[in-house]
């Protein structure tokens, strides 16, 4: 589809990510100017700009690294997620255990638990991965049990009927249905995972954005900080887009204008 | 026919309580019988345990007291090859009207073991049936491009692909419009006539139940148990003009007193006077 070929409206919504975020720039870096903000304190984009250009062989690099530590903590969410995610949504009696465990851990804040594991595993790549994992897999649990526990009763009734096996419900129906939710549930759990490995670093690292930035503000670069704020957002919102590509790929029948079904967990 | 295929004999349904509490009497000393190949209209106040009953015969729910038979065979657990539709069509939107037909051959036996090897012939059959139910053309359409008595039409294909002998239609047209649900029951009627499969329908349209059913069985309030039965003999197949007949007017009519009378708690048939007034 080419651009000429849209509607007005349509261009107008695509276009819209784009204008906000040019807007914000100009009266970001217009407000640093106009009040004489000094450069230690709020740096202006441009500013910002600059710093990821004089600096962008050593951002990448600890980009890169961050991005590995916070994809591999958030697959194994994924894979621990949907494994308890389908043990609590169909037994009733593991939800009964395991839930209100789930959630005094989730509540614990994640930062308070670096320390401890660093006694565990030392410095490094362990623990932010550690971080990342535990930050995102709450939400990818909670979603897939909602999907499985709300499946019609009607439905596993014309099922139970025909002499299905509880297999037999979880694969024709469970998991189908609850594929929108979890594919909500990545969209969310990835940023989250960047959260989580960013603050590990922050604390514990040798290496990554969040070590970066500590090592910037350390010296006073305060816009190498932005800058690597700037790349935790970016890579943030390249892996939600690429996930919302593979929901819509997927779950195209949960999206048919009226509402998908979504529930979402902050954290 | 010594043995009817369906026998409910005095069966009493309580729905548990909250704790300590006496729970719900959804059904009381229910007794009814279904022959092989009848076709069976259950029809009552609302709230009457009708559902319930549905769930009874297939075995979902256990009886509280009393015994079901189904084919001479104690009920125990969930039968194995029961057709069932309800009023919500619940078909499942992630898979092509066709599919969803097709659902319950990957389930019973022996379709599922055969599946694979002869899935082109299972495709015929299934695209057979939904011809047969006007839906020719529609077998890759997912379900919600379907209007909602298209997607009936599909849920009663899927209750009947794998040739059950029993049916069992709850409410199946109770959310269309009067001239799709009229024409649903010729649709129905049409495939009963050919397969005579033994059929029990829980309905409040006694239109319905007289259009469809060899007998209707009228249900007492809550708790329900059958407390008279009429054989509608009017010849088949029956028509919408069926439906301006005398007779059909006339047991329609009685059922509708009948119904009325038990809802206020009395006895379904008034007292010897005013029946030879």
């Amino acid at each position: 589809m080419s651009w000429r070929s849209l509607s007005r409206t349509r261009r107008i919504e695509l276009a819209m990510p784009w204008l906000v975020t040019i807007g914000m720039l100009v009266v970001w870096e217009v407000g640093v100017i106009a009040f004489k903000v000094p450069s230690f304190i709020l740096p202006g984009p441009v500013e910002v700009w600059q710093a990821l250009v004089r600096f962008n062989g050593p951002i990448w690099q600890h980009a890169g690294h961050t991005l590995f530590t916070t994809v591999l903590g958030f697959a194994f969410a994924v894979v621990f997620g949907v494994l308890l995610g389908v043990a609590i949504g169909s037994s009733r009696l593991v939800y009964n255990g395991l839930y209100p465990v789930l959630i005094g851990f989730n509540s614990v804040p994640k930062v308070a638990v670096v320390p401890v594991l660093v006694v565990w595993f030392g410095i490094g790549t362990v623990p932010a991965v550690i971080t990342a994992f535990m930050i995102s897999f709450f939400p990818i649990v909670v979603n897939v049990a909602t999907g499985l526990a709300t499946v019609e009763p009607e439905l596993s009734d014309v099922l139970r009927s025909l002499g299905a096996r509880r297999r037999d419900i979880l694969l024709k129906v469970g998991l189908p249905r609850a594929m929108p939710y979890l594919f909500a549930s990545l969209k969310v759990a990835i940023t989250l995972a960047f959260v989580g490995s960013v603050i590990s670093e922050t604390v514990a690292s040798n290496e990554g954005i969040g070590y970066l930035m500590i090592q910037a503000s350390s010296r006073f670069q305060i816009p190498l900080v932005f800058a690597g704020l700037v790349v935790i957002a970016v890579l943030g919102i390249v892996m939600y887009v690429l996930f919302a590509l593979v929901e819509r790929r997927f779950t195209g029948w949960a999206m048919r204008g009226t509402q998908s079904a979504t529930v979402t967990t902050g954290s | 026919m010594t043995h009817p295929f369906v026998h409910l004999h005095s069966v009493s349904l309580t729905y548990a309580g909250a704790e300590g509490g006496s729970g719900t009497l959804a059904l009381d000393g229910c007794t009814m019988g279904v022959g092989r190949g009848e076709f069976v209209a259950v029809v009552g106040p609302s709230g009457c345990g009708k559902s319930s009953l549905m769930k009874l015969v297939t075995g979902l729910v256990p009886p509280s007291r009393g015994s079901i038979e189904v084919a001479n065979a104690e009920v125990t657990g969930p039968l194995k090859i029961v057709g069932m539709a309800f009023q919500n069509p619940t078909l499942l939107p992630w898979r092509t009207t066709l599919q969803n037909v097709m659902l319950p051959l990957e389930i019973v036996e022996p379709h599922r073991s055969r599946l694979n090897r002869d899935k082109a012939a299972y495709v015929e059959r299934a695209k057979a049936l939904l011809a047969t139910v006007g839906l020719a053309g529609f077998e890759e359409k997912p379900p919600y491009q379907l209007s909602g008595g298209m997607q009936q039409r599909a849920s009663l294909c899927r209750s009947l692909i794998h040739e059950p002998d029993l049916l069992m239609l709850d409410e199946p047209f109770g959310a269309l419009d009067a001239f799709t649900r009229e024409e649903l029951w010729g649709v129905l009627q049409e495939v009963w006539m050919e397969r005579r499969f033994t059929c029990i329908l829980v309905t409040h349209d006694l239109r319905e139940a007289v259009y469809l059913a060899d007998r209707v069985l009228v249900m007492s309030n809550r708790p329900g148990r059958i407390v008279s039965e009429h054989t509608v003999s009017l010849p088949r197949p029956r028509t919408l003009e069926t439906t301006f007949s005398k007779e059909f007017v006339e047991i329609t009519h009685r059922l509708r007193d009948e119904i009325s009378r038990v809802r206020k708690g009395l006895d379904p048939v008034a007292a010897a006077p005013e029946q030879a007034a």
